[in-house]
């Protein structure tokens, strides 16, 4: 299949340019990643995202997955929940299609340099994190202890298994892993990851946190850091909403005062919790 | 206002008025004005003052709008259902088409419109709503450049208001019935089809000095400038926006959102009406035969559960409750944060056709406690 050249999207950044996926991983069921290409891709930065269109089906936000150091690298993990991402799953090396980005504000990965990193994820939200340990641990040594929590509903639908494994491995880096629903020949954890914090030892006053997953994992997440020292503006989250333009123009993912595609995805607990704590914001 | 001669106001009658359609028609301006159509004025192109619904009043209280006859004046109505939205940021507005053929995909991006247009009759509250819009999409980190294609190429005409309804709150909103900025010429109706006219851009200036106008009489001037007293005299409701921002975001639980949750229907004409309200989403459409589809951009509303739904997670805002209390508190307080300015100029429009006649002033007083609405 071959390409022609979009119109250029700094003209209107509404029209796409065009991507082709170059390698497809299936991860667990319903789950793939994506490595592509795209004309003009210049790089991003860990915690922005993309709208990838394919043709004819409709538009979604998807976090970057990659490398953010890599500045040709473009990849993105997708999970089938909807139409267009279930299109998204379904398309297979080579295929073509529309991408607009990168978008949003990142993770602040260097405001954690002398400090100790947590990451907390749940479920996919560790697709969306995994560029700040990717960061982290290009630059080990500038951080002190770097733990990573990340919880699945089942074993079989832990993302990134053989790289937890492989991170596991290492001695300067700490990983646990929790499940909601144990299967047989399951011997780890079980629980929420929230139950993870007390297993860990890490200097609440000194830990910059970066926490993705369901909104109600976050704020769970969020309060049991908070309970245990770490500064509200040093626990960072990133949002999920809606989204039609990603440039803060449609109006969708409004959450109070804030649009979560041109003011976050990512926020700090300060500035979140007032608004998270409201339902239906 | 009264006193000698004022050289920068001239008197122009419906024939100088003609002039001036003649006259931007020629120069390439589409020229739309108001013409009844349907029991109502909306905007439509007009080749002369023949068009224009004389002797046309509108009358407009919560939930109800008629239009009757009465007396002869041009500009006598006030606001119809139609803002200028619909001519700025359509309801459809194309993005670009992809075309799949024999394994290739090209994109192409919707053209621009660039027609000039002529509005004839904006009104001081419009002309608010306008400049709210420019905010919303041209002084964003990102611009629609569809929005600033039209929006480049005005030619506005504001009419003052002689007259308000019901419905009506612009005083208090500051935003008329006077306009004091973002026209090119602003005519003010006195008796028997004349009207003060002035400039307010160097093109306006320029227009004005090639139409058949003679300097305004003192007398002129005042009647002019109290047909504007009359309309803010006649001006019933008011919305307090002192500290209402806080009072609204910080007052999430505010029973008074349940009881209005009791009355709204959902219905999402008040996003619609509303001159600002700027939402859209985007639509992929499909050709028949499966080789292309458009992607296009049209107007939605916040009173959807769609509008906010998560595949995986349902609806953010799946009651009725959050979702009126998410178009006030943004229309009237978040939309400070957002833009520097309030989303709401004082049009009325929301009140008249909201189908139960739910009142923003209304439910903004009672937020505060006290009684409030017309």
């Amino acid at each position: 299949m071959s390409t022609v050249l979009a119109p250029d999207p700094q003209l209107d950044p509404m029209v796409p340019t065009l991507a082709r996926i170059t390698r497809k991983i299936d991860e667990i069921p319903d789950v793939v990643t994506f490595e592509m290409e795209a004309d003009g891709w210049s790089g991003f930065a860990p915690g922005q995202f993309n709208m990838l269109g394919p043709f004819g089906v409709g538009e979604i936000p998807i976090s970057l997955s990659g490398p953010a150091s890599k500045r040709e690298r473009l990849v993105h993990t997708i999970r089938a929940v909807g139409p267009v991402s279930r299109a998204l799953v379904e398309l297979q090396e080579g295929a073509v299609l529309g991408l607009r980005g990168p978008y949003g504000a990142p993770w602040p990965v260097e405001r954690a340099q002398g400090r100790d990193v947590m990451v907390v994820a749940g479920g996919l939200g560790l697709a969306p994190v995994r560029p700040v340990l990717y960061d982290v641990l290009e630059n080990r040594d500038d951080y002190e202890k770097v733990i990573v929590l990340y919880g699945a509903r089942r074993p079989e639908e832990m993302l990134f298994a053989d790289e937890l494994s492989t991170w596991r491995a290492r001695f300067d880096i700490e990983v646990a892993v929790t499940v909601d629903h144990a299967s047989v020949g399951w011997h780890g954890h079980v629980g929420v990851v929230t139950s993870l914090l007390r297993t860990v030892g890490y200097d609440p006053a000194n830990t910059t946190a970066y926490v993705c997953g369901p909104e109600i994992m976050m704020r769970f997440a969020a309060r049991a850091l908070t309970d245990a020292g770490v500064a509200p503006g040093e626990i960072w989250l990133s949002m999920e909403r809606n989204m039609h333009c990603a440039i803060g123009l449609c109006g969708h993912c409004q959450l109070g005062p804030v649009f979560i595609c041109r003011d976050g995805p990512v926020f700090d607990w300060a500035r979140l919790r007032p608004l998270m704590q409201q339902e239906e914001l | 206002m009264s006193g000698s001669g004022d050289p920068a106001r001239v008197v122009i009658d419906a024939n100088g008025i003609d002039t001036l359609i003649a006259i931007l028609a020629k120069r390439g301006y589409e020229v739309l004005g108001p013409v009844r159509r349907d029991g109502a004025i909306v905007h439509e192109p007009i080749a002369s003052t023949d068009d224009l619904p004389r002797g046309w009043i509108d009358e407009q209280r919560g939930g109800h709008y008629r239009l009757k006859q009465e007396g002869d004046a041009y500009f006598a109505y006030t606001v119809g259902p139609s803002s200028w939205k619909r001519v700025l940021h359509p309801p459809r507005q194309p993005l670009w088409r992809s075309e799949i053929r024999d394994g290739e995909v090209a994109i192409e991006a919707a053209s621009v419109d660039t027609q000039r247009r002529a509005l004839i009759g904006v009104r001081a509250c419009e002309l608010a709503a306008i400049a709210v819009q420019d905010r919303v999409f041209l002084e964003g980190p990102y611009q629609d450049r569809h929005y600033a294609a039209r929006r480049a190429g005005l030619f506005i005409v504001a009419v003052n208001c002689g007259r308000a309804v019901e419905t009506c709150f612009c005083v208090s909103m500051d935003t008329g019935p006077e306009a004091r900025a973002g026209f090119d010429i602003a005519l003010t109706e006195i008796a028997n089809g004349r009207f003060v006219a002035t400039a307010g851009s160097d093109d306006g200036a320029a227009r004005l000095a090639e139409l058949p106008t003679r300097p305004a009489e003192p007398s002129e001037l005042d009647a002019a400038a109290a047909a504007i007293e009359t309309a803010a005299g006649q001006m019933t409701r008011t919305l307090e926006t002192e500290g209402l921002p806080d009072l609204l975001t910080s007052n999430p639980d505010h029973p008074r959102w349940d009881d209005v949750a009791q009355r709204c229907l959902n219905c999402a004409n008040c996003t619609m009406v509303c001159p600002t309200c700027f939402c859209t989403d985007v639509e992929e459409v499909n050709d028949l035969d499966g080789g292309g589809a458009a992607r296009v951009q049209q107007w939605a509303s916040c009173f959807t559960t769609d509008f906010t739904y998560l595949h995986g997670g349902g609806a953010v805002r799946d009651s009725v409750r959050s979702r009126y209390r998410q178009w006030m508190t943004h229309k009237l307080a978040t939309w400070h944060d957002q833009f520097g300015t309030s989303g709401c100029v004082g049009c009325g429009r929301c009140i008249a056709w909201c189908p139960v006649g739910i009142d923003i002033t209304e439910e903004a007083a009672a937020m505060r406690g006290a009684r409030g609405g017309g």
